[in-house]
């Protein structure tokens, strides 16, 4: 048998060197060649799927209508599994495929691995949905969502200017970046706000399909409105199992419960009355939104949540700075970053995820936050 | 002698088309990773191989050297400006907590037996991701901060720096590592492993492998001998972990679960239980493999699996073996002739 | 009374562990192998349930039984692929391996066919939950449909294994495949068997997880799963009273350390009582001693 592994192993090892070749990739005449990165399989993958697919209607929508500055767009995402290393890897891959500019990494930890990559290559980044600070921290990366620590401080500003409650509980994942980063923020800033934080319990990523002991403490704690900065995945049974437990707060989310009500088969009534900030509303009725709403639904068959649309103002985001800069598809990967940098600061962009959004050296994007209430089973401004 | 020389070969290869401009970027953004893995894949080659334990937390161990030596470069990053030596001593540092913690973990776990060792390693790797977890450390003018619940209770002035924050874990690492290292630590890697095994201390924890009562009544010291084996593959796992975490400006303790213990327990089992040229030639095609099938799109992983399983079945499955004899019978005895 | 309603959730959720445990420790116990791909096929189980109720509006109770038919099925042709071909292989190892494969073959299906997003499971218990001192606790309808199919399932298997030929058979396979097949025993065909059994239980486990934590993804088998291995060998892999006695404690132990100790860290003391347990009874808690021969 090791005779026959060194056998497999050589040859492995030979196409692997092939392989290992560097082709040099073609420059097509005319596109301009756009990489994505996200987790398309393992645990995340609900959230690099949705990223891929609103980046790809919003692709196909801009070829229909001619392209961008006359040059037609083409977009690859790469699978990073939710993983770092993977993301790297993705990112290196792109490279070979002649990549110009990156829209992602859709998850924060990946995309601070990526971003320390894209700096050093001077290629331009734009993040839909990394919300980690370091996410962006070259002067190349940008982003379109809320970072952690504003989603964090306008969640506290807004329960304590708007006096929604005086006693509240926050549970948050303890293990998971996007989850205790926003909580970081929360807890600092609720020292400024009228209210007090009377329970702050965790879970953790390997345990979170039972909440009945934070949901008890909550409840002991006496607490008016109960703080949830986690997915909509597990919102979906935290839900569940309070109205199981006869337990009825304020429930206040963030972005990341976006989505919950397309989640299939969950019962709407038990979210009625959830209060959220969120950059987009599927159910909003202006023209923008219900076009790609609609197109979503007959593509996917589902309704698009908050990273679609973040990934579909991406590309346009992307479409603008172009413009903007008078970029052309045969500048290099580098020429087009020093190009976008200065022209994100320039432009100002109206969107299905906000209005008059515009962009500081920083690559935060300055727009207001929307909360919305839920209500009847669909969204309501406040 | 060959395995030397696979590596050495495989190294001087890929630093031609390095210099040549040959390479393409994925490749040379795997170079470190697989230099990563093969060295977990050696280490952990110990522990299942030779001394015949299924462990089943080896990641835990890679986790404590990457956090230990991320941590000790981050602070030493202004006191230790050049790259090379701070490096090191963080390598260093990786495996030596590492090696710690495989002794305290080997006295109690060494005691076990068969599926109970391995469900006790599992849980040594988990507790130590959640730990680590739950860690807080911020420096600032009054001096480091530790907390054990959140960022706000560390109580730092504005302008202090996280080293540490919890499951955010450590961002900003400097990049030290590159293909060098990590080559040379495979080096080293192979000639602990290669000179453990041949030497009386191999012979002995062998004897203690195959049979237990036999060895330990002509005198050999099961429990010295095992907790040899175990705490140098944790120092090798520590190593890797530092040389992993040099290589990535983000680190977190939720990368270092189960699935990575198992993945390299796969790389192990693959190339062959005790074959250490074994696992460096799967730990390179598994890492790879993945990345090689990047054209496939959604079905990428779906293909991988079923490559994996039938790779395990062609190289393990007793009738598997017995048709190869038959029919690749010759071509390998002639191939093996030219190998040799 | 908090205390009492900690207590309650413990035990709710320890049932999931421990009916999930009953199929792994069933596998084990018999085919003498860590089935990694257990919790996958469970997950399998709880999408062949959804797709009834859900897309065929079929009665709660047939999808029940779908789910059963679907896993079985995938149980033995898992077994004839990728386990079989692997007995008598030179270590015990490479069937683990495989199983790991199975796994990651099992999530990728399902993440092509159902798509990554997390869908939500129906109850497929109608009865009401039951509340205690004036509804300051409450113990759920599926917690005690769990428990119950626990204690049912404890019993037939217990009865089977000791009291029929067949049981009997696998009792022999599991001591001593050679001797049994010398016997006139077909080793195959009982452990074809035992899988079949394990995996139909595996569907049963699928759908009451789903209905107690109505959350559906392509990996929502794989960390219950790693779990229930666990409260498995906590007590004592292979005892069948050891599983579900396992999977409880495992269960009220987790809620407890999270109601009193730290929600972050209940993971850890969950496995570290595992290992003081452990290094105490080293065969877990009701499991048979080692015999060491010479």
């Amino acid at each position: 048998m090791k005779k026959f592994n060194k056998v497999i192993g050589a040859a492995v090892a030979a196409a692997m060197v092939a392989s290992a070749v560097a082709v040099p990739a073609a420059a097509e005449e005319g596109t301009f060649k756009i990489g994505g990165i996200g987790p398309v399989t393992g645990a995340a993958a609900a959230y690099g799927s949705a990223v891929m697919n609103g980046a790809q209607i919003a692709v196909d929508e801009i070829n229909e209508a001619g392209g961008v500055n006359g040059a037609q767009l083409e977009f690859n995402p790469q699978d990073d599994e939710h993983d770092a290393e993977k993301s790297v890897n993705a990112y290196n891959t792109l490279k070979d495929w002649g990549m110009q500019m990156l829209l992602g990494s859709v998850t924060s930890a990946p995309c601070i691995a990526v971003e320390a990559e894209a700096v050093n290559d001077n290629m331009f980044l734009l993040t839909p949905s990394g919300t980690a600070v370091e996410c962006i921290s070259g002067d190349n990366a940008f982003r379109v969502c809320f970072s952690d620590p504003a989603q964090g401080t306008e969640s506290a500003k807004f329960i304590g200017e708007n006096g929604l409650a005086t006693k509240v509980a926050v549970i948050y994942d303890s293990s998971d970046v996007y989850s205790s980063g926003i909580y970081d923020a929360f807890q600092t800033e609720a020292a400024n706000q009228p209210f007090e934080i009377v329970a702050s319990e965790s879970f953790t990523a390997d345990s979170k399909t039972d909440f009945s002991v934070q949901l008890q403490k909550a409840k002991d704690s006496g607490a008016e409105l109960v703080y949830l900065p986690f997915y909509y995945n597990e919102a979906s049974l935290v839900f569940q199992q309070a109205a199981g437990m006869d337990f009825a707060p304020l429930w206040f989310g963030v972005d990341g419960m976006d989505g919950i009500l397309s989640v299939e088969g969950f019962d709407t009534s038990l979210a009625e009355g959830v209060m959220l900030l969120t950059p987009f509303s599927a159910s909003a009725e202006d023209e923008k939104t219900q076009s790609f709403v609609t197109k979503y639904q007959d593509l996917y068959g589902e309704v698009p949540n908050q990273f679609a649309a973040d990934a579909y103002d991406g590309i346009y985001i992307l479409k603008a700075a172009l413009e903007q800069a008078g970029a052309t598809a045969d500048m290099d990967a580098s020429a087009i970053c020093d190009a976008l940098k200065a022209a994100m600061q320039e432009i100002t962009y109206d969107g299905i995820t906000g209005t008059q959004i515009t962009w500081g050296a920083d690559g935060e994007p300055i727009k207001a936050p929307i909360a919305v209430k839920i209500v009847n089973g669909a969204y309501e401004f406040m | 002698m060959i395995t030397y020389a696979i590596v050495i070969a495989a190294f001087v290869i890929m630093q031609i088309l390095r210099g040549t401009g040959h390479i393409s970027s994925l490749f040379e953004g795997l170079l470190v990773p697989i230099c990563v893995y093969v060295i977990l894949a050696v280490s952990l080659n110990l522990v299942v191989g030779i001394s015949g334990e299924l462990s089943l937390g080896h990641a835990g161990f890679m986790c404590v050297g990457a956090f230990a030596s991320a941590f000790f470069t981050k602070c030493a990053q202004n006191a230790i400006p050049v790259s090379g030596v701070r490096f090191a001593l963080a390598i260093l540092i990786g495996a030596v907590v590492a090696a710690v913690l495989g002794v305290l973990i080997g006295i109690p776990v060494l005691r076990l037996k068969g599926d109970y060792l391995a469900i006790v390693t599992l849980a040594f790797g988990e507790i130590i991701k959640n730990v680590i977890n739950v860690f807080y450390i911020g420096r600032d003018v009054n001096g480091i901060h530790i907390s054990m619940k959140d960022k706000f209770s560390l109580g730092m002035e504005a302008d202090g720096e996280m080293l540490l924050n919890g499951p955010q874990g450590i961002t900003g690492i400097p990049k030290d590592s590159s293909f060098v290292v990590g080559f040379i630590l495979i080096l080293i890697t192979l000639f602990i492993a290669l000179n453990l095994i041949n030497s009386r201390d191999g012979r002995a924890i062998k004897a203690i492998r195959d049979n237990r009562i036999a060895a330990s009544s002509i005198g050999i010291n099961i429990t010295k001998y095992k907790l040899m084996a175990f705490t140098i593959s944790s120092a090798l796992a520590g190593m890797a972990g530092a040389l992993y975490s040099h290589n990535l400006a983000t680190l977190q303790a939720s990368k270092f679960n189960f699935n990575t213990s198992i993945l390299v327990l796969v790389f192990v089992v693959l190339g062959g239980i005790g074959n250490i040229r074994g696992s460096v030639i799967a730990a390179v095609v598994l890492t790879a493999l993945p990345e090689l099938l990047r054209g496939l799109a959604d079905y990428r992983m779906l293909i991988y699996a079923i490559v994996l399983i039938v790779m395990m079945l062609f190289n393990w499955a007793p009738k598997a073996l017995e048709w190869r004899e038959r029919y690749l019978g010759r071509f390998f005895k002639k191939s093996a002739k030219e190998g040799e | 009374m908090s205390f009492l309603s900690y207590l309650i959730n413990g035990i709710s959720l320890g049932s999931v562990y421990a009916i999930i445990a009953l199929g792994y420790t069933m596998v084990y116990g018999i085919a003498k192998m860590l089935n990694f791909a257990h919790g996958d096929v469970i997950m399998v189980g709880g999408y062949a349930a959804l797709t009834m109720m859900l897309s065929l509006n079929a009665h709660p109770l047939v999808g029940v039984l779908v789910a059963i038919v679907v896993c079985t099925v995938l149980g033995i042709t898992i077994e004839a692929v990728a386990y079989r071909p692997l007995r008598g292989a030179a270590s015990p190892l490479a069937v683990l391996i495989t199983a790991i494969g199975v796994s990651y073959f099992l999530q990728n299906v399902v993440l092509l066919i159902f798509g990554s997003n997390p869908k939500s499971f129906q109850s497929v218990v109608p009865l009401p939950d039951l509340k205690l001192a004036d509804g300051a606790l409450t113990i759920t309808a599926e917690t005690i449909v769990t428990i119950t199919s626990c204690i049912i399932i404890m019993i037939v298997l217990t009865t089977f294994i000791n009291k029929t030929k067949t049981g009997q058979a696998m009792q022999a396979v599991s001591e001593d495949k050679g001797a049994a097949q010398l016997m006139g025993i077909n080793v195959n065909k009982t452990i074809a068997l035992t899988f079949a059994i394990g995996s139909g239980l595996a569907a049963v486990a699928g759908v009451l997880l789903c209905s107690a934590y109505p959350s559906l993804s392509p990996y929502t088998g794989s960390m219950p799963g790693i779990k229930a291995f666990v409260a498995a060998v906590f007590g004592g892999i292979g005892s069948i009273p050891g599983a579900m006695l396992g999977g409880i404690l495992l269960g009220v132990i987790e809620i407890l350390a999270k109601a009193y100790i730290s929600s972050q860290l209940a993971d850890a003391i969950v496995f570290a009582v595992l290992i003081v347990v452990l290094l105490v009874k080293p065969t877990g808690l009701l499991g048979k001693p080692i015999q060491e021969k010479v």
